[in-house]
């Protein structure tokens, strides 16, 4: 990470001590946990003020994080099962889909930020945990960002996160009258029903899904020793 | 007083000028538009998801298939957000291809935005023009990965196979003349960095009688001028990126003030417009046929002089030659993990952009240390630029928006994802 970035992140963990997190990143790139009480305030700085002036809000997506760091065939030990292994279902946590925090909170949904300053070229990633419950709600930043407004839907759609103010949060890719959010991690990748012409009642009928869920590659988590060292100095690469 | 009758309008989704499958509804005030709603989604076939099922290298080749008018520069975006995570340093020829296959494809791409928007707006020939030289592109991604259009050329930790040394040929037909198909053939008879030595020569005549045909052509002009205005604050609270926001005044390209690959080598200009309507737009991206073509050439003149390896020589993460693997164990059983489970990608994230022909493509990529994404989301250039479609034609009239959804250069496979 170069010395201006560095200078970026104290400057921004010295101003809202309390509300951010640094998260140590391997690319060489700066994120920030924010907590979504001050989402707003900081969005507002971020853009504003000068030696900030986070102009440009590139990307905002929504992230499910029930099912991180879970796969589907064990690699600690031998196995003797033969390719049915990824044909299992995940190894799914007593607690459901959601993640534990140190703390003992539960929390799953999370928006990210990507945020562009084309005057400081620079780059910074934010990420707010939505509120937990359900639904997950987190604060719109459409009036800091205009561009925040087909984003927002769009994380809605796929992913249920209801953004407080935001002024006309439809659906966005999904077809009208679709059920379900299809990016959750519980949403299953087949969907849950399939559309056919049905020409003794002359329209289109919806129908539960025929096909079977298929796994071709399973889903493997593997240590590297290798990339232990590559931690250390970032790739200047990008 | 007069009684108020506004008209609600359906546009599209077949509609020839919505550029794929986009259905716009439009309040109407006679022929002002007051409002205009798109619903866009009908291309959605969850990209992103898919590519969560699958291990890293078979979605590459879904990421031609987001943007299908720049595919190689959607792979680029991909490939690198895999190596920013892996750490990997792709090789310099491998640099220098992917950077002369970007801007191909951004040539590629501006010459079917100029036919279709000429096309809409009333400029038949252009589309013909254009199709003339995007034919000659294609057939370089043909000639380095067997395809046409869908490529998976780029990989991870490299570009698939070094450049070829010869290139197919026309074969006789009845539908062209003995003297045409000798034309084709003569350009195609060296190898491909010949070809489009080649090419880069012959192009700035074409783009000369593009701009005969509409810079100064007054039914284009007014067509375009004053069309669409979007002053440069605006732009980047909008979200806007690549010629859209550079035909606002901004000079903003990630090519100069973020270089990835060898840019940074690269002698290039940035146009950049004064008025941010839609005429301003049209010259940017004409500027920037020129511009991309000076950069091809820059390319091939070191390709020329540089031979070696096109892919990082890690079969942790790019599969043996074919060859060894018949004779060596090790490669045997690098193949065979590769192909079975792919590779683990350690957790962490990362976000790579490429300045893509419709301006930044970004791949956000989560992943929790295994062989498949956790999460990819694709950061498409014409989301936002379609988003503030209805923000640049309330207030103009029914033909204009034509005019404004052509200049925005959308494409739905990438909107929709």
């Amino acid at each position: 990470m170069n010395q201006a970035l560095e200078q970026l992140a104290e400057t921004i963990s010295g101003r809202f001590a309390g509300q951010v997190t640094r998260v140590e990143s391997r690319c060489g790139e700066l994120t920030f946990e924010v907590a979504p009480t001050g989402l707003l305030t900081i969005c507002q700085a971020l853009r504003d003020e000068a030696g900030w002036n986070f102009e440009q809000l590139i990307d905002l997506c929504g992230v499910d994080y029930a099912a991180y760091g879970q796969d589907e065939w064990n690699t600690d030990t031998a196995t003797s099962s033969g390719f049915s292994r990824g044909r299992q279902p995940l190894n799914r946590p007593a607690a459901g889909l959601s993640q534990q925090t140190g703390d003992g909170e539960q929390r799953r949904f999370a928006v990210v930020h990507h945020l562009l300053s084309v005057k400081h070229n620079r780059r910074l990633r934010l990420r707010t945990w939505c509120e937990p419950g359900e639904p997950p709600m987190v604060d719109s930043v459409i009036e800091i960002w205009k561009a925040a407004d087909w984003f927002e839907r769009e994380a809605f759609d796929l992913f249920g996160i209801l953004f407080r103010g935001h002024p006309d949060l439809r659906r966005l890719l999904t077809d009208y009258g679709f059920i379900g959010h299809p990016f959750r991690k519980d949403f299953p990748l087949i969907g849950n029903v399939e559309v056919r012409y049905d020409p003794a009642r002359g329209r289109v009928v919806y129908e539960p899904v025929s096909i079977e869920p298929r796994t071709l590659v399973p889903r493997v988590i593997r240590e590297d020793n290798r990339y232990e060292a590559a931690l250390k100095d970032a790739p200047k690469h990008g | 007083m007069a009684e108020i009758r506004s008209y609600t309008m359906n546009f599209g989704p077949q509609h020839p000028a919505a550029h794929g499958v986009l259905r716009l509804v439009l309040e109407m005030d006679g022929e002002v538009v007051q409002k205009a709603d798109p619903h866009v989604g009908l291309l959605h076939r969850a990209t992103e998801k898919l590519a969560e099922s699958k291990p890293y290298n078979q979605s590459i080749g879904y990421m031609d298939r987001l943007d299908y008018v720049s595919m190689m520069c959607n792979e680029h975006a991909y490939c690198m957000a895999i190596e920013k995570l892996l750490g990997v340093q792709v090789p310099e020829r491998a640099q220098y291809i992917r950077v002369m296959f970007d801007e191909i494809t951004r040539i590629l791409n501006h010459l079917m935005w100029l036919g279709a928007h000429g096309l809409d707006i009333g400029a038949m020939t252009m589309f013909l023009y254009c199709f003339r030289e995007r034919e000659d592109l294609m057939d370089c991604y043909e000639a380095v990965s067997g395809t046409r259009m869908h490529a998976t050329y780029y990989r991870p930790g490299g570009v698939y196979r070094d450049l070829p040394d010869t290139l197919p040929k026309y074969q006789p037909s009845r539908f062209r003349s003995a003297k045409e198909i000798n034309r084709l053939n003569d350009a195609r008879s060296g190898s491909l960095l010949d070809f489009i030595d080649d090419f880069t020569a012959r192009f700035p005549a074409a783009i000369d009688e593009y701009e005969t045909l509409l810079t100064d052509n007054r039914i284009w002009k007014q067509r375009t001028v004053n069309i669409g205005v979007v002053t440069p604050e605006r732009a980047l609270n909008l979200g806007f990126t690549g010629p859209v926001l550079r035909g606002s005044g901004v000079a903003w390209d990630l090519r100069k003030k973020q270089p990835y690959e060898v840019y940074d080598r690269m002698d290039f200009d940035i146009p950049v417009g004064l008025n941010g309507d839609c005429y301003d737009r049209y010259l940017v991206r004409v500027e920037e046929l020129r511009q991309s073509n000076r950069i091809v050439k820059q390319c091939v003149d070191w390709l020329r002089m540089n031979p070696g390896p096109v892919m990082i020589d890690d079969h942790k993460v790019v599969p043996p030659r074919r060859e060894a693997m018949k004779g060596d164990m090790e490669s045997l059983i690098h193949h065979f993990k590769l192909f079975t489970e792919g590779y683990s990608v350690p957790a962490g994230e990362s976000y790579a952009a490429v300045e893509a022909p419709k301006g930044e493509f970004g791949i956000y990529l989560v992943s929790d240390g295994a062989n498949k994404p956790y999460r990819l989301k694709c950061r498409a250039p014409g989301f936002p630029h379609l988003a503030a479609l209805e923000e640049m034609t309330t207030g103009h009239m029914l033909a204009d928006v034509v005019a404004v959804i052509g200049t925005l250069d959308i494409v739905f496979g990438e909107i929709d994802r």
